[in-house]
């Protein structure tokens, strides 16, 4: 399975390997994503960010919530933790703050992170808390069907709303910069160099950053809505995305087929939670606070 | 000489064909080929053209093709 075929006119050296396997566990590839589904693609972003950081890994950890895009909590080759749905962020918060010199990366889907889990998002934002949040944003609940999120846009057709969707939806680089976010970015899977960059900026960001990835869900999400597979999704994203760094998020809702606008939003430096906490506590103990120890020895 | 190689896992490979759409240099092509899975994979079909690059390898969801440049 994992070797490589050779029928390519030239020489290939023996030592050669894809540089996201050491981040991957290979025995469970192949993987249960869809032809066509971009959150193989993001993972590939992440691993690169990874690798360019020279984060050490031992001290990175992954947390996702249910769904297809939970999975990577399942793929990744790191100390990983694959929660119950929504309750990645909660779950993140309090790994990060019993061991604090691990760097928490929370990788799930909108769903996940928005319906289920929305009030864990705006209030780990307002604390500042030192996660790096990655989200997937498919439009969709895809691993139960395609159903309607928070996220679907205006008309699409959903497995619930099989007359189109008309309650308004969520412009999540906007719900992250008003609930506090340091950091907001958005991509699409078509970005891999810049998400990949993204990525790295958020790994030496302190505070509560935010990615969100546009990415396709041909299966559940664009079938029903006549919009191809995963290859259209990408020369979709190519051909309406607009870079636009700065942008006022507000300006940044997505429509079912319009504009595309990516870039970094947000990057400001705020207190985070344990430096607030730690100040607070300093103020009012004075030598008498003292730091619990429950670092753990893994 | 090619500046860099490409290396594809065919049976890992689901036939999306985002590293033939994406590659800079048009060196692949989705080959007409199944594999065990029923699945067209991706062929070198201008080799002496990959600059190594690993676009190809960003792009694949599947992680089964990537590049590299040759170590001069
Ligand atoms: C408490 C609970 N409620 C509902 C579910 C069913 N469920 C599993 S995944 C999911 C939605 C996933 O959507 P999203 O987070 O966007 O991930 P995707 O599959 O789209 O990547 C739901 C509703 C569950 N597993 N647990
Ligand atoms: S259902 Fe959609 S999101 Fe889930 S693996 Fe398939 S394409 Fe990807
Ligand atoms: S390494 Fe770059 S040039 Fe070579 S096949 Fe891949 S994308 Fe094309
Ligand atoms: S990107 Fe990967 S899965 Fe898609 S066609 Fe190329 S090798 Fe196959
Ligand atoms: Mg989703």
């Amino acid at each position: 399975m994992n070797q490589v075929t050779l029928e390519i006119p030239y020489e290939i050296p023996v030592d050669a390997h894809n540089p996201v396997e050491p981040f991957l566990r290979m025995d469970r590839m192949p993987h249960i994503w869809c032809p066509g589904c971009g959150i193989g693609t993001t993972v590939n972003c992440f691993t690169r960010a990874l690798l360019d950081s020279k984060a050490n890994l031992d001290k990175v950890a992954v947390v996702s919530g249910i769904g297809c895009t939970g999975r990577v909590a399942g793929y990744a080759n790191l100390d990983s933790f694959h929660t119950t749905h929504g309750r990645a962020l909660p779950f993140a918060t309090g790994l990060k703050l019993a061991n604090p010199e691990l760097q928490v990366v929370v990788y799930s889907g909108d769903g996940d992170l928005f319906a289920i889990g929305g009030n864990h998002f705006i209030h780990a934002a307002r604390r500042n808390m030192d996660l790096k949040v990655i989200c997937v944003n498919n439009l969709t609940y895809a691993m139960t069907g395609g159903q309607t999120a928070p996220t679907t846009p205006d008309h699409v057709i959903s497995a619930t709303s099989p007359y189109g969707v008309f309650e308004p939806s969520f412009n999540l680089v906007a719900l992250a910069e008003a609930a506090g976010a340091s950091y907001v970015a958005r991509w699409t899977t078509y970005h891999v160099k810049q998400l990949s960059r993204s990525m790295e900026e958020v790994l030496s960001k302190k505070g509560f950053c935010f990615i969100e990835v546009l990415s396709p869900c041909p299966t559940l999400y664009q079938r029903r809505n006549k919009m191809g597979d995963g290859l259209d999704a990408m020369k979709f994203y190519k051909q309406v995305s607009k870079i636009r760094h700065g942008a006022p998020t507000s300006e940044c809702a997505l429509t079912k087929s319009g504009e595309i606008v990516v870039g970094k939003f947000v990057d400001r430096d705020r207190p985070d939670y344990l430096e607030l906490l730690r100040g607070q506590m300093t103020e009012s103990l004075g030598d008498r606070y003292a730091e619990p120890e429950v670092s753990c020895s893994c | 000489m090619a500046k860099g190689f490409v290396a594809i896992t065919v049976e890992r490979c689901k036939g999306c064909g985002f590293c033939v759409e994406f590659c800079p240099t048009h060196v692949l092509a989705l080959s007409s080929a199944f594999n065990s899975k029923g699945y067209h994979a991706p062929h070198v079909v201008a080799g002496e053209k990959c600059s190594g690059c690993d676009l190809c390898g960003m792009y694949c969801p599947d992680f089964a093709i990537f590049g590299a440049r040759y170590a001069r």
